[in-house]
């Protein structure tokens, strides 16, 4: 059984996106899959895997597909009939070569611009990450009718509204890539430190994210944002055991022990971002993984270059003029210039409704003895997180300050 | 191919001044001509203002006429086009231009499959 799981979530998104081709609709490729995995889970343990158990997938969902659709186009169905016309007329593609492109084709219509980003996330883990809808309603703490409902309104408007099932033109691919790798790095995120729920990180997600990542780094090795992005979550993950203490508590990235983080990443990850300097292709994802080679550089806290990273966040500003990334920049300002210019611009930055500005400027306040101005600061961070760990983290050190 | 109508969402009150109505007049049958020469254009017009709507419904076994349109809002549709279109990225496409001419919101949405096609 494990390892028709393995093979489950391997395959599904590659299995789904011929068998998309194939039918010219999603939802038939979507149960004609569903059901190939049910034949293998009946079959699998007595026969054995077969030989090549994506191409057995493929074929036998073909098979039970158009075994399903002729008997609804005898009834006079006529959906089904003009998907079994279309199936006519594509054949089974080979399994190597162009296969995988149509993973590509996939994940682009997945996070097309016309659905709304919830419902991108959900159909990109739905149908390329083969996770279950009660998996992802559960990573997104949202009820399972709701994201059901989530799902079949997205592919209904897909299927409506004609959304095309291919890979953009180059004219179009940089925005469009632009959403795919939001995608992305939203389900990392999610999963890196969970908007809320009692769990810092919700590792399934993150993995998850990595997966995409690499996918898409293997089918578009020349787009250097993709490379950008895995080397950012690479080296992000290379933390994860670092990140809590053995009480499920929040360590910042200044008090981690350094000796668990996985060399093996951070090794994969700055190799990464060599290759993105060799290209010289800048973007936001290459850039903020480069800070983050700058951490994993970085034998201790104290010994950061610090100076280097205010330089990879000024480049950064000129590419992303948001306050975020300006909020962010002021932490590496302060660990150069000092507290004070870090809370100049900390406050020039100005995003009221965002946790970290108020923890950040928190723990500037509090270096600067100004205790009353940070303990508010604290408060008004606390109020702002519903994740359970970063709450006990911010009550740890609004407790701590001499008050 | 699909149908699908392109809504123009257009804000109450007076019209912009005439030199900048004109080049949208202008910008628009360039638009037109264009849609027409890809053979995407159906059917375009637009509307008279939302107080020179009219509602009839059904109450009870009477039908009630009234004066004035359906919704009253800050924005009503100011007239729209019916084209056809290989799928959505072709119509946002369309979409895209007459956003770009008219300077005001364009809604996509697309017409049900014809019941005999």
């Amino acid at each position: 059984m494990g390892e028709i799981e393995r093979v489950f979530r391997a395959e599904h998104g590659r299995a789904v996106a011929v068998l998309t081709r194939v039918f010219g609709d999603i939802g038939v490729a979507e149960d004609a899959v569903a059901d190939a995995f049910v034949a293998a889970v009946e079959r699998w343990p007595e026969e054995g895997l077969p030989p090549s158990p994506a191409g057995w997938i493929i074929t036998t969902a073909r098979n039970r597909a158009i075994d399903r659709l002729r008997r609804e186009a005898s009834r006079a169905d006529r959906h089904a009939q003009a998907v079994l016309l279309h199936a006519a007329d594509e054949p089974l593609p080979q399994e190597t070569g162009p296969v995988a492109d149509e993973r590509l084709r996939l994940i682009f219509t997945c996070c097309h611009p016309a659905l709304n980003r919830p419902a991108q996330v959900a159909l990109t883990l739905r149908l390329l990450g083969g996770l279950s809808t009660a998996e992802i309603a559960r990573a997104f703490l949202v009820p399972e009718p709701t994201m059901a409902q989530r799902l079949v309104r997205a592919r209904g408007k897909i299927r409506d509204a004609k959304i095309p099932y291919r890979v953009p033109e180059a004219g179009d691919l940089p925005g469009r890539l632009r959403s795919v790798l939001a995608v992305v790095y939203l389900v990392f995120n999610e999963g890196y430190a969970a908007s809320s729920g009692p769990e810092l990180t919700r590792a399934d997600l993150c993995a998850e994210a990595v997966r995409l990542a690499r996918l898409l780094a293997e089918l578009m090795p020349d787009e250097p944002e993709v490379t950008g992005l895995l080397a950012l979550m690479l080296l992000a993950e290379s933390r994860r055991a670092a990140r809590t203490g053995a009480d499920g508590s929040l360590m910042p990235l200044s008090d981690q022990d350094r000796e668990h983080w996985d060399p093996r990443l951070i090794a994969e990850g700055q190799a990464l971002v060599r290759a993105c300097l060799r290209r010289n292709a800048p973007g936001p994802y290459q850039i903020q993984a480069a800070i983050q080679a700058v951490h994993s550089d970085a034998p201790s806290a104290a010994v950061t270059d610090w100076s280097q990273i205010v330089r990879l966040y000024d480049h950064l500003l000129e590419l992303d003029p948001s306050p975020v990334v300006a909020l962010h920049r002021a932490v590496a300002v302060a660990e150069v210039e000092g507290p004070e210019a870090g809370l100049r611009l900390v406050d020039a930055a100005d995003l009221p409704m965002y946790h970290l500005f108020h923890a950040i400027r928190a723990d500037l306040l509090r270096r600067l003895g100004r205790t009353a101005e940070a303990a508010a600061a604290y408060e008004a961070a606390i109020a702002l997180t519903e994740n359970a760990a970063e709450k006990t983290f911010l009550r740890g050190r609004l407790g701590a300050l001499n008050l | 191919m699909t149908h699908y109508l392109l809504s123009i969402y257009q804000p109450e009150g007076d019209p912009p001044a005439p030199e900048v109505l004109g080049k949208v007049m202008k910008d628009l049958h360039v638009l037109n001509q264009e849609l027409k020469s890809a053979g995407a254009w159906v059917f375009s017009r637009g509307l008279h203002d939302p107080d020179t709507a009219t509602v009839v419904r059904l109450q009870g076994d009477d039908v009630v006429t009234s004066d004035g349109p359906y919704l009253e809002g800050k924005e009503h549709v100011g007239g729209f086009w019916i084209i056809q279109a290989p799928d959505l990225d072709a119509a946002l496409g369309w979409a895209r231009k007459a956003a770009r001419a008219i300077t005001l919101p364009i809604e996509v949405r697309p017409f049900q499959d014809r019941p005999e096609a």
